[in-house]
C-alpha cells in the first residue's frame, strides 16, 4: 500500500494544488481556509514559487489576472465573503479567457455569518462569477484524498477550457483529518500557451489580453466561444459517482459533505427497510444531468440534502423534468445535518 | 467494522490531541478514518469537540448524530452529549469534573476520575491521556501500543519529553477501565 | 543657392516612436493623453525596452491604451491595474510592466491597490494622469478635483461638506520605504514636457535596475470636461493646479544610488 499522510482538506488543496503545478499564489487571510495560504507561504518560496498576501479578495483575484495573463499556473483560495468579493475579478478572467484556480471554503452567511460549514454558496459558484455570461466550473470533493486529486486535475483543466475552475468544500473538508496518498510534484510545462503576454517578443505578433469588446457583435462571438468551451466541458468534464441500491425506492442527491452524510444516512435507512441510491455529483458545472434524469424516471420519489435553504436542489429539479416528486432537507447558518436526521427524512417521505 | 468516537470537553484539556493520536494510531494499523474538529471560536478557553469515525472499509459520514461511543472530559461535556450515545453504546467520562450524577443504563460507562489520576502523576495536563487510555482498552479499536507510538509521530519534538507521563497516564487509564469493566 | 535643391532625400526628424502602434488614438483634441503616450513610448523605444514591456490599461479615458501601445497588453479591472501588475512582474521578473492609469482609476477606487503596491516595492511603473476629473464618464468629481472646482457632480463647485478634500498622492506614497522613484510633472510647454519625459525615462531605468516601485504623475488637462479653450486648459495647469500639486521629484533612488557610488 502507497504510503498514508493523515492530513486535512486545507493541506491536501496546498498540497494538491503544488503537486499539480501550481508555483503561484495570490491570497488574503479568511476562516476556515487560512492553513492553504500559510502552507503555500512556506512552501512555495521552497520550488522557486511565489505566495503574495494580497491586500484585500479584491487585490487577489486581480494579482491571479495579471498572473494568468502570463500563461502561470497560478491560484487562490477564499472563504465565503472573500468569494463574494472576487467576483468582479472571475468576470474579468472569464471575459478574457483566463484559467486559473479557486477554492472556497464555505462557511456559514449570508453577510460575515459565521466560520461553521455550509454549502450556501452552491449559487454563488455555479451561476455566480460576477456579471456577464461567464461561469466557473465547479468541482467538489467529498474527502480529503478528493480535494488533493480534483485540485491537482483542476489546473490543466482551467487550461484546457481558458476558464476559471473552482473547488467548491466547506469547514468541515477543510479542517478534517484523513488518510491521503500524496503523489509526485510535477513541474508546470515550460512552453507558455501561445495567447499568453511577457517574454521577448522577438517578431511575433503581440499579444493583448482583453475583455473590452464595444461592438456587440464581437462581444457576442467571444460568449458563443466561451459557451461552446463549456459545451466541450460538459462531455468531457461531468462526474458524479454512485452509491447504494440498484433498484432504488428514493433517489437521493446530494453533493460535498452532505454526499459523505448521506452515504451513512442511506444505510440507515436501508437497515429500515428503504432501498435508497445516492447520486453524487463531483462536477456542480457541468452538471450531470442525465444520470439524475435517467434514475427520476424509476425512482418513487427524489430527496435532496444540502446545507442551505435549497440551492443545489434547483439544478436537480431541471434534471427531474417532473418526473416524480422532489422533496428537500437542509439545514443552514452552518448548522450540519446528521445521517440519523437524513435517514428519519427518508423514512418520512417514502 | 465502524466506529464513531465523539470527544469533548472545554479548550486546553487536550481534546483534539486525543482525537489525533487515535487518528494516527487507526492510520498505522492501516484503518480507514476521518476526524474532524470543532471549536467555538476563542483561540482559548472555548469549548472543544472532534469526531473520529473509523472504518475497515469506506468511512461514510465524518458526521455523527447518535455516536456509538464518546469520551466526555468535564461536566459540560456530560450534560451536553451523554443522552446522545447509541443504545449499547461506550462512554467514558471524567468524573473528576462531571459529579456523581453520571446514569446511562443502556450502555457501557466507564467513569474515571481522570484528573485526580493525571494530578497523582504530576502533570494534570494528562488528563485526556488517562481518558484516552480508558477508551483504548474499553473499546479495542487500536492496540495500546499504537496509542504509545502515535505520541512520537503527533506531539511536536520539542513537547517528547513529556511521553513518559503520558504513557503512564496511558496505562492508568487503561488499567482502571479494565477494572471497572470487569 | 536654393537649399531644397541640392538636399538629395529628406531625412524625417520627428517621426512617430516605433513603441506606439499606428492606431488613431481617440482622446479630444487638445487633451494631454496623447503626450503623455508618446514620451511613453519614446523612452521604451529609447531604452530598448519595447520587446520586453507589459502595458496595463485602466478604465477610464485610456482604456483602449492597448491599442496605441506596441507591446504586449494587459486590460485591467477599475483601479486594479497595481495588483494585476503585480501578479504579471511577479511571475516574470524579466519583464517591464507599467500601468496607465487615471486619477478615478488611480485615486478613487484603486488606492488601496496602488498604495499597497508601493508597500511591497513591487518592481513596476505607474503613470498616473491627474487631470482633476472622472473625464470617459463625462466630467464627474475625482479625489483630486480642486476645492471649488465645478463637475457634473459638483455643479456648485467642490465643498468639503460634499466632497471632502482633493488628495495628493505623491505626497502620500512619498512617506512608503518601498517607492523608488516618485515625480510629479506636467506637459503645458516644451520644456516641462522634457522634464515629464526625463522623469518617465527615470522611472523605467529604476524599474529595469530591480530598485522598487515607480509613479510618475503628469497633471494632465481636460479641455471638454472643464469647458475650456486647449491653451486656456494649459494655462489653468500653470496657474491654478500646480498651486496644489506642486511639481516635484520626490524620491530618485537612482540619483541617490549614482551619488552614493560617486562618494565611494
Amino acid at each position: 500500500m502507497p504510503e498514508r499522510q493523515l492530513i486535512t482538506g486545507n493541506e491536501a488543496a496546498a498540497e494538491g494544488a503544488i503537486a499539480g503545478g501550481c508555483r503561484y499564489f495570490f491570497g488574503y487571510p479568511i476562516t476556515p481556509q487560512n492553513k492553504i495560504p500559510e502552507y503555500m507561504s512556506a512552501h512555495l518560496p521552497e520550488i522557486g514559487g511565489v505566495y503574495i498576501q494580497a491586500e484585500s479578495e479584491v487585490a487577489a483575484i486581480n494579482m491571479l489576472y495579471g498572473a494568468a495573463a502570463t500563461g502561470a499556473w497560478a491560484m487562490t483560495s477564499s472563504s465565503s465573503p472573500g468569494i463574494s468579493l472576487m467576483q468582479e475579478g472571475l468576470s474579468y478572467m472569464i471575459g478574457a479567457e483566463l484559467p486559473c484556480v479557486l477554492v472556497n471554503m464555505v462557511r456559514g452567511g449570508p453577510g460575515l455569518g459565521n466560520i461553521a460549514p455550509a454549502q450556501s454558496d452552491y449559487w454563488l459558484a455555479t451561476r455566480g462569477a460576477g456579471h456577464g455570461d461567464g461561469r466557473c466550473l465547479t468541482f467538489a470533493p467529498f474527502s480529503v484524498q478528493e480535494i488533493y486529486d480534483l485540485i491537482g486535475q483542476a489546473f490543466p483543466i482551467a487550461q484546457r477550457y481558458r476558464n476559471p475552475v473552482m473547488i467548491l468544500a466547506d469547514a468541515v473538508l477543510a479542517s478534517m483529518r484523513e488518510p491521503c496518498v500524496l503523489r509526485e510534484r510535477l513541474d508546470p510545462p515550460e512552453e507558455k500557451p501561445a495567447w499568453a503576454v511577457g517574454g521577448r517578443r522577438r517578431g511575433r505578433q503581440r499579444n493583448i489580453v482583453n475583455s473590452l469588446w464595444t461592438d456587440p457583435p464581437v462581444m457576442e462571438e467571444v460568449n458563443l466561444r466561451i459557451q461552446q468551451r463549456y459545451e466541450e466541458a460538459a462531455q468531457n468534464e461531468t462526474r458524479w459517482t454512485e452509491h447504494g441500491a440498484d433498484a432504488p425506492e428514493i433517489l437521493v442527491c446530494a453533493y460535498g459533505i452532505s454526499a459523505r452524510i448521506c452515504q451513512t444516512a442511506i444505510e440507515h435507512a436501508a437497515e429500515a427497510g428503504i432501498a435508497c441510491r445516492l447520486i453524487r455529483p463531483i462536477s456542480l458545472f457541468p452538471f450531470p444531468t442525465e444520470v439524475i434524469a435517467d434514475w427520476a424516471q424509476r425512482v418513487k420519489k427524489v430527496l435532496v440534502v444540502e446545507l442551505s435553504m435549497g440551492q443545489f436542489i434547483e439544478d436537480v429539479r431541471l434534471a427531474v423534468e417532473g418526473a416524480c416528486p422532489v422533496e428537500f432537507f437542509g439545514r443552514t447558518g452552518g448548522v450540519l445535518v446528521t445521517p440519523e436526521e437524513v435517514a428519519e427524512r427518508i423514512i418520512e417521505i417514502a | 467494522m465502524r466506529q464513531e468516537v465523539f470527544m469533548a470537553g472545554m479548550g486546553g484539556q487536550g481534546v483534539l490531541l486525543a482525537g489525533q493520536l487515535l487518528a494516527q494510531a487507526a492510520l498505522e494499523a492501516g484503518l480507514e478514518l476521518s476526524w474532524f474538529p470543532l471549536y467555538s471560536p476563542e483561540v482559548r478557553g472555548g469549548r472543544a469537540t472532534c469526531t473520529l469515525v473509523i472504518a475497515d472499509g469506506e468511512v461514510g459520514s465524518p458526521v455523527v448524530g447518535q455516536p456509538g461511543s464518546v469520551i466526555l472530559m468535564d461536566g459540560i461535556a456530560v450534560d451536553n452529549h451523554l443522552n446522545r450515545v447509541r443504545a449499547g453504546g461506550l462512554a467514558v467520562v471524567n468524573s473528576s469534573l462531571a459529579g456523581d450524577e453520571i446514569k446511562r443504563d443502556d450502555i457501557d460507562l466507564v467513569a474515571i476520575a481522570a484528573t485526580d489520576v493525571a494530578v497523582e502523576l504530576g502533570s494534570e495536563q494528562a488528563t485526556n491521556m488517562v481518558l484516552l487510555g480508558a477508551y483504548v482498552q474499553a473499546s479495542g479499536v487500536v492496540e495500546a501500543q499504537a496509542i504509545e507510538d502515535a505520541l512520537h509521530r503527533v506531539l511536536p519534538e520539542r513537547h517528547h519529553d513529556y511521553i513518559p507521563t503520558n504513557v503512564a497516564a496511558l496505562q492508568h487509564g487503561a488499567q482502571l477501565a479494565a477494572e471497572q469493566l470487569q | 543657392m536654393n537649399t531644397l535643391a541640392t538636399t538629395k532625400t529628406i531625412q524625417p526628424i520627428y517621426t512617430r516612436p516605433d513603441s506606439l502602434t499606428d492606431v488613431q488614438m481617440r482622446y479630444c483634441p487638445g487633451c494631454t493623453h496623447g503626450i503623455a503616450h508618446r514620451l511613453v513610448a519614446e523612452v521604451l523605444d529609447e531604452l530598448d525596452l519595447k520587446d520586453r514591456t507589459i502595458a496595463i490599461a485602466t478604465v477610464g479615458c485610456s482604456v483602449y491604451a492597448y491599442e496605441y501601445f506596441d507591446t504586449d497588453a494587459v486590460q485591467a479591472a477599475h483601479g486594479r491595474g497595481p495588483a494585476v501588475a503585480t501578479g504579471i512582474k511577479r511571475c516574470q521578473p524579466d519583464t517591464i510592466v507599467f500601468t496607465y492609469q487615471g486619477d478615478g482609476d488611480l485615486a478613487a477606487i484603486g488606492l488601496a491597490e496602488v498604495l499597497h503596491a508601493a508597500a511591497r516595492a513591487e518592481n513596476f511603473t505607474v503613470v498616473f494622469i491627474n487631470n482633476a476629473v472622472f473625464g470617459m464618464t463625462q466630467g464627474q468629481m475625482a479625489p483630486t478635483t480642486l476645492m471649488g472646482q465645478k463637475t457634473t457632480t459638483t455643479p456648485l463647485g467642490r465643498s468639503v461638506e460634499q466632497g471632502g478634500y482633493p488628495l495628493n498622492i505623491c505626497e502620500l506614497l512619498a512617506q512608503i520605504p518601498g517607492v523608488a522613484y516618485l515625480a510629479r510633472e506636467t506637459m503645458t510647454s516644451p520644456k516641462r514636457v522634457r522634464h515629464a519625459k526625463r522623469s518617465l525615462k527615470k522611472a523605467f531605468q529604476v524599474q529595469a535596475a530591480g530598485l522598487g516601485f515607480s509613479l510618475v504623475e503628469l497633471i494632465s488637462s481636460c479641455p471638454t470636461w472643464w469647458h475650456m479653450k486647449p491653451l486656456e486648459a494649459l494655462q489653468w495647469i500653470e496657474d491654478v493646479m500646480v498651486e496644489q500639486y506642486p511639481l516635484k521629484v520626490f524620491v530618485d533612488k537612482l540619483e541617490q544610488g549614482e551619488q552614493a557610488e560617486k562618494n565611494l
